[in-house]
């Protein structure tokens, strides 16, 4: 199952790759939620893929049966989710006031803070 | 990992409750949370909240003055959470270099908040300046005291957020503009960060950073740590605005209130460099060593682009942002060397740079209230309105520079020394023409700004204490630094070798090589 899985991680990566270069700041916010799944999906493969003994112990038991899933990756990913997922709240928000102020959500015309002819150094006084 | 059934798990629990004194480890970060939280609900008195804050920030700077004595007289401390041991609980170390770190941030941040007294009017305070502050403070002194490496991911998150509501303060264009960049960018670096994690856990199946160090020598030969180490490389590279990956921080530095662009230019920077040693220099050594090379390329071209950067700006924010990035190359530079002396190089410079980009913005704040604009071209005639102005900033942009007697001066030293000594004459000369074009640069703006006559009158202002006493209590901290650096330099040492031999680290988190 992993190699499965790695391609789909790859295919995610690249997606979201995609998404980020582009000049749209939409686009850019769609590339991050996707970026933020296929890492995801990356700390899960890399804590062992099982689909049969779930990470529970049974009665009786004070240790994982041989062969459980392994539950780390799971926590890990939780908190991962949400991370992520409130900085794309937090992102999306900024983007929207970012297109109302600034009128435009092409990130080449996005130039408030660094104006495309600031004033030049003074040479001598 | 798992035991076997019937195996005896009492090694991996804490049996004996945890000794109060170790609690100073985690009380940075839960005093900071917890006034946090307290000024969050006194939002409707916000007058309140600069008391809060400022008392806080200084109880702050007294709780990590004792962690930093604790760590000198008995080496690295360690508390667990949840009686769990390591490495299956989350473990908080701190060791020489964090307690170093984590006291210069919380004296930057008192005195931010001082300075911020008369910088953050009404609608930023209702906006909750001191609250994102506090958050900000309690994840900067999380990355400095934790010994598990998700943790350090999760405490990047909780400043990174602090950061992104204290840069969009006032909801201006050039704010949300700088925020955009800022934002987008820095969230890619911690998801890069975060992949290294998932690998890092892949291989290693820990997460506690005494447990790597321990594991790290006997996968070498299978294990791609290579690959996980350019992956790490990268993405604190990439926070600290290295040179191919620094283009956010000019972006977005210069937009916000100035007391926010201190506390970032101080802190944030040097809490990736922070983490770069921790991992590259502690956790994967012989992984450095392979990469020194790129490192030291990469440090160069920042310390040079930096200073070239810095050059060509008019406005005195934007100049500062690009000396801010040259710091960075230099403090990378003592990391490719990765000697004692070149380690122990950037540990003083970074400890250095939270005090003089902080002191370096704040007195452009002053430079444009006394002088009304930030831009070269209009200041002027800086000295003949207030003199002692004029002096402070002559020490702090020598200090900046790296000329003798201020503090920029010794790390500078060192870390030309160490270049030398490893026969890196390039490296050495990068960083001797970076600190040449940084005094042209900054040779400038005291002539221009303070030499000229102002270009047209303006009101006088008269500075109050709440920004004097900043400015002159950085200023003497940095002329104290450099006139006597003894103190410091022999503790930065002691943090360096510490970091080479994490033998002291290690065995704080497992004290008789407890549960495998």
């Amino acid at each position: 199952m992993e190699p499965l899985f790695a391609i789909l991680v790859g295919l995610f990566f690249s997606a979201a790759i995609y998404l980020l270069l582009s000049k749209f700041s939409i686009r850019i916010m769609l590339g991050i939620a996707i970026l933020g799944n296929a890492v995801n999906l990356l700390l899960f493969t890399a804590g062992r893929l099982t689909r049969e003994v779930p990470p529970i112990i049974p009665a009786g038991l004070d240790a994982l049966p041989a062969g459980a899933a392994n539950p780390l990756p799971q926590a890990l990913i939780l908190t991962a989710i949400v991370i992520s997922f409130s900085f794309l709240a937090f992102l999306l928000v900024l983007t929207y006031r970012a297109y109302q102020d600034i009128g435009t959500d092409n990130t080449d015309e996005m130039r408030v803070a660094e104006p495309d002819d600031p004033p030049l150094p003074p040479v001598g006084y | 990992m798992a035991a076997p059934i019937g195996t005896d798990l009492s090694a991996a629990f804490l049996t004996a409750p945890v000794p109060p004194s170790n609690w100073l480890v985690i009380l940075p970060v839960v005093h900071c949370i917890v006034l946090g939280a307290l000024m969050l609900m006194l939002r409707a008195h916000v007058r309140l909240h600069a008391l809060i804050a400022v008392l806080g920030l200084a109880a702050l700077v007294l709780v990590d003055a004792v962690l930093l004595k604790r760590v000198i007289d008995d080496g690295p401390v360690t508390m667990v959470m949840g009686r769990w041991l390591p490495p299956f609980g989350i473990a908080f170390t701190v060791d020489l270099f964090g307690a170093l770190m984590a006291l210069a941030a919380a004296i930057a941040a008192l005195v931010s908040s001082l300075y911020a007294l008369t910088d953050i009017d009404a609608g930023g305070r209702r906006f909750g300046f001191f609250p994102f502050l506090m958050l900000l403070m309690a994840g900067v002194s999380g990355v400095f005291l934790t010994g598990d490496i998700f943790n350090l991911y999760v405490w990047f998150e909780v400043l990174l957020i602090s950061s992104f509501g204290l840069l969009i303060l006032g909801s201006e264009r050039e704010q949300i503009d700088g925020a955009m960049k800022y934002a987008v960018l820095n969230l890619i670096g911690t998801t890069l960060f975060l992949i290294a994690v998932g690998y890092l856990y892949a291989i290693f199946g820990t997460l506690n950073m005494a447990d790597i160090a321990l594991k790290a020598a006997g996968l070498r030969d299978t294990a791609p740590l290579m690959t996980l180490a350019a992956l790490f490389l990268f993405a604190f590279a990439m926070k600290a605005a290295a040179f191919p990956v620094n283009f956010w921080l000019p972006a977005s530095y210069h937009t916000p209130r100035i007391v926010v662009s201190a506390l970032f230019a101080g802190l944030l920077t040097k809490v990736g460099i922070y983490a770069l040693i921790r991992v590259v220099v502690m956790l994967l050594p012989v992984e450095r060593e392979a990469l020194s090379l790129m490192i030291a390329l990469v440090g160069a071209a920042t310390v040079l682009m930096g200073a070239l950067g810095a050059l060509a700006q008019t406005d005195i924010r934007r100049m500062l942002g690009y000396v801010v990035i040259s710091g960075i190359g230099n403090m990378l530079a003592g990391i490719a060397i990765g000697t004692p002396g070149g380690v122990s190089g950037s540990v003083f410079y970074a400890l250095h740079s939270v005090m003089l980009m902080m002191a370096l913005y704040l007195l452009a704040g002053q430079a444009a209230r006394l002088g009304g604009s930030f831009q070269l071209s209009a200041l002027g005639g800086l000295y003949r309105e207030c003199g002692w102005f004029a002096a402070v900033s002559l020490i702090l942009f020598l200090a900046a520079c790296g000329l003798p007697p201020f503090s920029g001066f010794w790390p500078k030293v060192i870390l030309v020394k160490a270049a030398l000594d490893i026969g890196a004459w390039w490296l050495a000369a990068a960083l001797l023409a970076g600190g040449f074009l940084t005094t042209i640069c900054f040779g400038r703006v005291f002539l221009l700004a303070y030499w000229r006559p102002a270009p047209a009158p303006v009101e006088a202002v008269a500075i109050g204490w709440q920004s004097a006493l900043p400015l002159l209590a950085l200023t003497a901290l940095v002329t104290g630094f450099g006139i006597a650096p003894e103190p410091l330099l022999s503790l930065v040492q002691a943090a360096a070798g510490s970091l080479a031999d994490p033998g002291a680290y290690i065995h704080s988190v497992f004290p008789e090589g407890a549960a495998q």
